[in-house]
């Protein structure tokens, strides 16, 4: 189990490795940078299976580090922890696999991927409040220059608008953070103290210091109205980076809700759930109407993550045992699905056909020109509908019937919100790949076929795929660490005590 | 058993070296003529460090603990912490002084640099008025020069005269002040003042006797609306003299400034529910200086204009340390002071080496930093991190540190609560100007790809301060922990 | 207890079929390809044919039942069973599928992938046919759509897309409807297994635990669920993605459709929603009655309409399997055993045999569409009795058979129908008379105008079946001219259950 807290070191090491590397030749980089993730994923999976599911976190390194403030360096691990730090595992590899041919600055990319990777395995990990926002904050750096130095449109708008974004919200993080720790009085930033402190704070100030706490975590979830950086950010980042946004950064913002937001202040929690549920549909529905008409094969991709985040925020606002469970389910689901849609339009389509616009990839014959890349692409537009089979179904089942124990309305909205998914994802497979139905051009494509799809490109997406259905088939696999987790005290007081 | 004086020569070691060291430097660089430039400059940077290295291998740790000389002075912690940051941040100063452009007075400007120095850290451990404004005064004169060294710019000229005219004035709003003080309490030793002060309640000449006392700070901090010289001063003064402004004489006058307000004028504070006393004002001080700091220098297209608005905003949340000292003690401040300061030495430093192979002034000038020199992009990625604030850099614990504290003073509902918010609030805003520089630096590709070499003194200055950053924030307690 | 898991090797072989097919297909030729499909899908009636022949007809409840735990925490278990309701529709899959890759036989687009993908569909309709439990068997049900998606756009007429996309769109539609109400379901009960559902409704402890929902909520539960079986059945108004779908698929696809699929949702209804919503289905049962009805009629006046002969066999369609419904809501509106037995007997056999006749008369359209070279139009033939003695042979016998023609398959299942609905609810027996007179009107005016008359001028030279073809209908006609005759070897296998369903009615 001690395990964990090396992937974290071992990814900083990397990217430091990885820039020294970058000097030497472009291959040197990303086979360390691979070599790097590939640590990191087994070290995960070594723990996994050693791990015990326990309704408490277990505790991993425990140091004091800023006395002062009462401060320690606290790494602990739970169920939910460790689904989410398969996915940022499985996550980083794929996404080193399908930047395997970055030629401008390799040493700095993957050196700015590794450390990104590394502050994200720390949010996952951390127990203290203040270990966790440090490693939150140091994931937003790596974040601006991916997207400024190697995106595509409008990449130094996109990156500032997304970086700005995430620094207001933690900002907002750190305000409440403070507040609850002066207020209340904290002896320390730890997550145990804060909620101690949390309780001495009257009432209205509970309600303040979460609406502060939350609203930051879940503007990096991509909540609405909060949403609207994460389509032009997303689109802007070069594949890579697009992959880890969507799939793994998104998911820090919903983390930080369920760990520390909800958990502290959980009647403040409560008072405003109906907002934070509504709030949730509505961005189910609303990303999913505004993906239907998009012109723009990414800016699809971009709001339909805009979309499933939502089903994320509506299972933590339901906050049943079943909602949640479903919401950290959809977390990991949605993580490698993601993962797979924007590989495949960025690097597999855009690489090579230069063009995102759906008009002109309608008038080319792309499952002929890219078979493979339309099977994955076909595989994962379902997987992301919720096709029963693949990781999403069994996560959206769980959410609705969590959702429906508590409100049943939201839960009708949001199964509006599946039949939306359904005809944008349609559309999009549609046209793109299966856009022309002129045989001639079909026939004749034969005879121009674009670069074919690498092996590396090939290993990321098989691997990826691999790991929806596999949880798809078996979700029992991370509900078995995620549901103890989900019966500590903590998160009991947050769920008002619904039927299992 | 030591007579007064000579505890006071003892606990003034430091400044002995210091003076003794640049009239050494003078000395040593009568015969200018016989070598060359780079000789006189590198010899007296050499000379310049060695009674740097001897007033802190020397100078600190002397004496006891405690007041000394009737008062006179304070070697508490705030004491030598101060002084030890000053001597670090001169250090760094020097380094870079040695790989800047040619200077035709190198042994001058290594002498002031010394002198200015020597006036920091007896500002660091002042605890009487007269002293007080001694310190400040010698120091202040100093860097005047300084700012106008580089004789070869017009705008070096102006700032020089700018920043004395002003320092002037203020220099006079303080003595003004002081003499209020003595006047209503009968003394110029800040433990008297105290007890004083809390016997008398407030009057109307007290309340000016802070204002002009607030004023005179608030410009040496550039605080708005105190502040309109420092544009112009960081501007057109040389890179390394803009640098020592900015650092260290940030540091000791808040520093000072600390101490007279909190020990001394405490009672007098009123508070933050908007009693009458200083409290308050100095809250209006810090927020405008977050307002004005930030905004301004969001419109800036010249780097120094927009390292000097920021200064001016970091001011506003230094005073943010200042007011929370009252509860948590100087510490945070102090943090916070010494992190910005080697990050802005870090910051000038960079530019001082880029101005060897160009200008530097324009923001774009900076453009395909990388490429030219990685070394220094590097550098100067950690040091506007560390200003912007982000983990794990000093930058970020200072804040941090800073913000608790205010906010443990009185709940958030308070004004200095809501200062703190809106500090936070502006850091959102602070990074978007921070990352307009690493942009132009890493990401937007050189106009010119000429390779900008590195003097190894320089480089030396840069990563050690990049380090230190980099360490402090790694390990807050290392200095939070001298003040627990 | 099996050793075998037959169930499972059922549904799983023709998928196994399509893994071979993907990596070893595009290294062998097309005929090669095709073979293996055939041989794969042919599976599905040797299997059968072990199960039929273990079969206990007498014995209710499940068979041969495979029994698993899966999902701890939703409660879900692995759980296939058959009973006389589904070994019916499994042997009608087993027929059908291989006809319809023998029709297909010509298609040459892409043999291997359009082998994979009808295979894939044909295990998806199996497993919906034997999962008794929601979890898996809405992953069957969603599943079947994807090949289905893909065989009607990519080897569809012209205005495949448009029809693929709007099939798919509103069966998930229904589908997410379907899923919202088991949501509920579990939520109330705590499980999703149709078996255990089904035996709390019967002790009526169901609806109690509905009625914990809240007021309004159980009926939006039954809604739900309706609606998304309403779908594929398709049940009037919810039919209109049925005729572009089905005249542009590609003559295989269209038979399984019609075969096949359409019975997924006739079986959903007397799995589903019966059991486990008698009440609110009691309460509903005018109003469903009504509108089975329509599609009834209208579906055959609809047809009489149509100048495309294939779009002319969609609303055939339509208006049979509304016959299905039509019965299945009188039985749920009204309650006497004998004429609900009558009822319930002809829904299945109707099932049966119109899985039989449509997909014959889609193969016959087919092979006018081949000969022709794509106009399938009422008008554009004329006098091919006398140029394909043999297909005007086959193709009047599955015409007669879709007409209830005393003497072939059709016949019993609407006298059952009908005698059953007189029973329950004689007006809506008279209405539907209307739609068997359309239904005359227009399968008459098809023989007429194609096969008599003058011989028309692309006509003449149009040869008559060649072997594939003729293997394609043989078989169907074969098995219309022995049901006709002796329906009793197919009542056989599910009477004792309809028996028991009529004696249990509330």
């Amino acid at each position: 189990m001690n395990l964990l807290p090396w992937t974290i070191y071992v990814s900083f090491a990397g990217s430091f490795l990885a820039l020294v590397a970058g000097a030497r030749s472009a291959a040197a980089a990303r086979w360390t940078a691979l070599a790097t993730a590939v640590a990191a994923t087994t070290l995960t999976f070594l723990a996994a299976r050693d791990f015990v599911p326990g309704s408490s976190l277990q505790t991993l390194v425990n140091v004091p580090w800023i006395a002062g403030l009462g401060v320690n360096y606290h790494l602990a691990v739970d169920g939910i922890s460790l689904t989410l730090l398969v996915l940022t595992g499985l996550a980083a590899t794929a996404g080193i696999l399908f930047s395997w041919n970055i030629e401008e600055r390799p040493g700095e990319f993957f050196a700015l991927f590794l450390a990104l990777i590394g502050g994200v395995y720390g949010v996952f990990l951390s127990a203290d409040v203040f270990v966790l926002f440090v490693f939150y904050e140091i994931a937003i750096v790596p974040k601006y220059f991916l997207i400024a130095i190697w995106g595509s449109t409008n990449r130094e708008y996109g990156a500032m608008k997304l970086v700005l974004y995430s620094f207001a919200g933690s900002s907002l993080v750190l305000a409440g953070m403070i507040w609850a720790y002066a207020a209340g009085g904290a002896t320390g930033f730890g997550l145990a103290q804060l909620a101690e402190a949390a309780v001495h704070l009257p009432f209205p100030e509970q309600v303040a210091v979460f609406a502060l706490l939350f609203t930051g975590f879940a503007t990096l979830a991509g909540m609405f109205p909060l949403h609207t950086w994460a389509p032009t950010g997303h689109v802007a980042a070069p594949t890579a980076a697009s992959m880890l946004l969507a799939g793994v950064v998104m998911k820090l913002g919903a983390y930080g809700c369920l760990r520390v937001a909800m958990p502290l202040f959980p009647d403040a929690f409560l008072y405003c759930q109906p907002v934070i549920a509504w709030l949730a549909v509505v961005g189910i529905v609303y990303a999913g109407c505004i993906a239907l008409v998009q012109e723009d094969f990414k800016f699809v991709i971009g709001y339909s993550s805009v979309s499933h985040m939502g089903f994320v925020l509506l299972g933590l606002a339901a906050a049943t045992p079943l909602a949640l469970a479903g919401a950290v389910l959809q977390m990991f689901s949605h993580g490698v699905i993601a993962g797979l849609l924007f590989a495949v339009v960025g690097r597999m389509v855009y690489e090579r056909t230069h063009t995102r616009r759906l008009a002109d990839l309608k008038a080319m014959p792309l499952h002929r020109l890219l078979p493979f890349a339309a099977v994955i692409f076909v595989v994962a537009g379902l997987a992301s509908l919720g096709l029963p089979g693949f990781s999403g179904f069994p996560a959206e089942l769980s959410i609705l019937i969590g959702t429906w124990q508590e409100n049943p309305l939201w839960a009708v909205v949001a199964a509006l919100g599946i039949i939306v998914a359904g005809a944008f994802t349609l559309r999009v497979i549609q046209v793109s790949f299966f856009g022309t139905t002129n045989l001639a051009a079909i026939a004749a494509a034969g005879n121009h076929p674009l670069p074919p799809i690498t092996r590396a490109e090939k290993a990321g997406a098989l691997l990826l795929i691999a790991a929806t259905l596999y949880v798809g088939l078996k979700p029992d696999v991370l509900l078995d660490w995620i549901v103890p987790a989900l019966q500590s005290p903590v998160f009991q007081a947050v769920m008002k005590g619904g039927n299992p | 058993m030591s007579t007064p004086y000579g505890e006071l020569l003892i606990a003034l070691r430091p400044e002995i070296c210091l003076v003794g060291g640049a009239l050494a430097v003078l000395a040593v660089d009568l015969p200018k003529n016989s070598r060359s430039a780079q000789t006189r400059l590198h010899l007296s940077v050499a000379l310049g460090l060695l009674a740097l290295a001897a007033a802190y291998a020397w100078g600190l740790n002397a004496g006891v603990p405690g007041p000394l000389f009737g008062g006179v002075l304070s070697l508490d912690m705030l004491g030598q912490a101060t002084r030890a940051g000053v001597l670090g941040l001169a250090v760094l100063t020097l380094g870079i002084t040695a790989g800047t452009s040619r200077l035709r007075h190198p042994a001058e400007l290594v002498a002031m640099i010394l002198l200015a120095t020597a006036g920091f850290t007896l500002m660091a451990v002042a605890q009487q008025l007269l002293l007080a404004f001694l310190a400040l005064e010698s120091a202040s004169l100093s860097l005047y020069v300084l700012a106008g060294f580089d004789k070869t710019r017009p705008e070096s000229a102006e700032a020089g005269l700018k920043y004395f005219l002003f320092g002037g004035v203020s220099a006079a709003f303080l003595l003004f002040g002081f003499s209020l003080i003595y006047g209503l309490t009968g003394s110029i030793e800040l433990p008297v003042i105290s007890t004083q002060l809390a016997l008398t309640g407030p009057s109307p000449l007290l309340v000016v006797a802070l204002v002009m006392i607030l004023v005179g700070f608030g410009y040496k901090a550039a605080a708005a609306p105190f502040h309109l010289w420092a544009p112009d001063v960081y501007e057109g003064a040389p890179a390394s003299s803009a640098a020592l402004i900015a650092s260290a004489s940030k540091l000791a006058g808040l520093a000072l400034f600390v101490r007279l307000l909190w020990p001394g004028f405490g009672a007098a504070s009123g508070s933050l529910a908007g009693a009458a006393g200083w409290l308050p004002v100095v809250v209006m001080i810090s927020a405008a200086s977050i307002l004005l700091g930030n905004f301004a220098a969001l419109a800036q297209r010249n780097v120094r204009r927009l390292l000097a608005y920021s200064a001016i905003a970091h001011a506003g949340a230094l005073l943010i340390g200042v007011i929370a000292a009252g509860l948590i003690g100087p510490g945070a401040l102090y943090y916070y002071a010494l992190t910005y300061g080697l990050a802005t030495v870090g910051a000038f430093g960079v530019i001082a080496v880029v101005e060897r192979s160009g200008r530097c002034q324009d923001i774009t000038d900076l453009a395909g930093l990388r490429a030219r020199s990685p070394l220094l992009a590097g550098c100067l990625f950690v040091f506007v991190l560390s200003l912007a604030g982000i983990p794990p850099l000093a930058g970020f614990v200072g804040k941090f540190v800073v913000f608790t504290g205010a906010l443990q003073m009185d709940g958030i509902s308070s004004s200095a609560g809501w200062l703190a918010v809106l500090a936070i609030a502006m850091s959102a805003v602070a990074l978007y100007y921070y990352l307009i520089i690493l942009k132009q630096a890493l990401v937007v590709p050189a106009k010119d790809t000429t390779p900008i070499k590195v003097p190894a003194p320089a480089a030396l200055a840069l990563l050690s301060a990049a380090a230190l950053i980099v360490l402090f924030g790694l390990w807050p307690s290392l200095l939070l922990g001298l003040f627990q | 207890m099996n050793s075998l898991p037959l169930l499972s090797l059922i549904v799983f072989a023709p998928w196994a079929g399509a893994v071979v097919l993907a990596f070893v297909g595009r290294h062998v030729g097309a005929n090669a390809n095709r073979t293996i499909t055939l041989v794969s899908s042919l599976s599905t009636l040797v299997l059968a044919g072990v199960a039929l022949a273990s079969f206990d007809p007498s014995a209710i409840g499940y068979q041969f039942t495979e029994r698993h735990a899966w999902i701890n925490t939703l409660n879900v278990n692995y759980h296939l069973g058959l009973d006389g309701l589904s070994l019916l529709l499994v042997l009608l899959t087993g027929i059908i599928s291989p006809l319809c890759l023998l029709a297909s036989w010509r298609v040459g687009r892409c043999p291997r992938a359009f082998g994979m993908l009808f295979l894939l569909l044909q295990g998806a309709a199996l497993g919906v046919f034997l999962a008794l439990d929601f979890f898996h068997w809405f992953v069957f049900w969603e599943l079947s759509l994807v090949p289905a998606f893909f065989l009607i756009k990519i080897w569809g007429g012209p205005g495949a897309s448009r029809a693929a996309y709007q099939f798919v769109i509103y069966t998930l539609a229904g589908g997410a409807c379907m899923l919202l109400g088991f949501a509920a379901l579990y939520v109330a009960t705590g499980t999703l297994n149709f078996t255990e559902l089904a035996q709390m409704a019967a002790a009526g402890e169901l609806a109690p635990k509905l009625a914990t929902l809240g007021t309004f909520w159980p009926q939006v539960v039954f809604v739900g669920v309706l609606l998304g079986l309403a779908v594929k059945v398709p049940l009037f108004p919810f039919h209109t993605w049925l005729p572009p779908a089905y005249a542009e698929a590609p003559t295989g696809v269209s038979m399984f459709l019609t075969g096949v699929m359409s019975k997924m949702g006739v079986y959903g209804f007397l799995r589903i929603l019966w059991p486990l919503f008698p009440e609110p289905l009691h309460a509903a049962a005018p109003c469903l009655l009504w509108l089975a009805l329509g599609g009834v009629v209208l579906g055959a006046f609809a047809a009489m309409k149509q100048t495309d002969l294939k779009r002319m066999v969609a609303y055939s369609s339509i208006n049979h399997l509304s016959y299905c419904l039509l019965a299945l809501f009188a039985v749920a509106g009204a309650s006497k055993p004998d004429a609900a037995a009558a009822a319930l007997s002809g829904t299945l056999l109707q099932m049966f045999n119109h899985g039989l006749s449509a997909a014959a008369l889609f193969a016959c359209v087919g092979i006018i569409e081949a000969r022709s070279g794509g106009p399938r139009g009422l008008n554009d033939f004329g006098g091919l009795r006398t140029v394909t003695p043999l297909f005007a042979g086959f193709c009047g016998i599955a015409m007669f058979s879709s007409l209830g023609l005393p003497g072939l398959n059709g016949f019993v299942g609407e006298f059952l129908i009908f005698r059953g609905v007189f029973g329950l609810a004689p007006w809506a027996a008279g209405v539907a008379c209307l739609g068997l007179l359309a239904t005359a009107l227009f399968l008459l005016t098809f023989w007429q105008r194609v096969f008599h008359g003058p011989v028309a001028a692309g006509v003449a030279a149009f040869r008559d079946l060649d072997r594939v073809e003729f293997l394609t209908l043989l078989p169907l006609v074969i098995l219309m001219f022995l049901l006709g005759v002796l329906p009793q070897i197919v009542i056989a296998l599910f009477n004792p259950l309809v028996t028991a369903w009529a004696a249990n009615l509330p």
